[in-house]
């Protein structure tokens, strides 16, 4: 019983450990978005959840495959999307249905600079990458 | 007693998973396993020969029509376990049923088109574009253990 009390309280610490690790590091870089955004100009105030939607849903000439980042992540980010060519399952974007999402950089580096070039036909700029984010975090 | 006990088992069992022509070893190595699984089955290295390998971690930025690049060692790290264990690396019937056709200098990037592969999946049309097929790379649609190596199911 004091073990099994014991392992209950230890999972449950490391579990809220988790989660309460995991925002810092998606507001480093949120933070890290901002700063790249304000070099590039200075008079950048904040990011918008509404332009990140619109980026998300936004459709675009460069691959008729793929013309959208909804063709693959449906046009609810809660739900679980679809590899538009293999047909592999894509856990949610949202950060509400997916705690993960957005908490490791090299990881989210990785995804923007490959889904960018593969949807839009170019990399994403650092407005764009802290909108989608911000979009994300809302849902 | 003990050590005759345990080759006794080891080769039963070793038996029991080279017996079969289509079951080849699962990917073990943890970054092939999440990297190339991320938007696709990740393939057991046995279906193409080292070359392949080589040519395909080279050429992520254009892999098959899409940017799958990744960081240089992490790529570096997938290669070396997909070339140690590539079809002309390792025994198995899988990999020489399907190294049979490759040839001595070729190094193909489809399994699909490996004359092994078309044999076998000689379906019409729309049996590939059933929604819960899709592509034929969707290997699990159809072979549920195709994960862990094992396609002696149909």
């Amino acid at each position: 019983m004091l073990l099994r009390g014991i392992v209950v309280f230890t999972v449950g610490v490391c579990l809220f450990g988790g989660i309460a690790a995991a925002e810092p590091a998606r507001d480093a870089i949120l933070a890290d978005y901002l700063n790249q955004a304000r070099q590039a100009d200075p008079g950048f105030t904040a990011f918008s959840a509404e332009r990140g939607e619109a980026l998300f849903k936004a459709r675009h000439a460069h691959n008729p495959d793929v013309p959208s980042c909804t063709t693959c992540h449906t046009e609810d980010p809660t739900r679980q999307g679809r590899h538009y060519k293999t047909g592999r399952a894509i856990e949610p974007v949202a950060v509400s249905r997916n705690p993960e999402r957005f908490t490791d950089a090299t990881e989210v580096e990785k995804r923007f600079s490959r889904d960018c070039k593969n949807v839009l036909g170019r990399l994403c700029t650092a407005v764009e990458k802290g909108d989608y984010v911000t979009f994300m975090m809302s849902r | 007693m003990r050590p005759i006990l345990t080759t006794a088992l080891a080769a039963a069992l070793l038996g029991t998973t080279v017996a079969r022509a289509d079951d080849t070893a699962p990917v073990t190595h943890e970054p092939t396993r999440k990297e190339c699984g991320e938007c696709h089955m990740a393939f057991q290295p046995a279906f193409l020969p080292a070359r392949s390998w080589t040519a395909m971690m080279a050429g992520l930025a254009d892999h098959f029509g899409e940017d799958a690049s990744l960081p240089e060692d992490t790529a570096r790290s997938i290669r070396d376990y997909l070339t140690a264990n590539a079809g002309d690396r390792v025994s198995g019937k899988l990999a020489r049923k399907y190294m049979r056709w490759v040839a001595p200098d070729g190094a193909p990037q489809r399994i699909t088109e490996n004359p092994a592969f078309v044999k076998e999946h000689r379906f019409r049309d729309e049996v590939w574009k059933l929604p819960q097929v899709g592509a034929k790379s969707n290997c699990p649609a159809c072979h549920k253990q195709a994960e862990l190596g094992l396609y002696d199911d149909d």
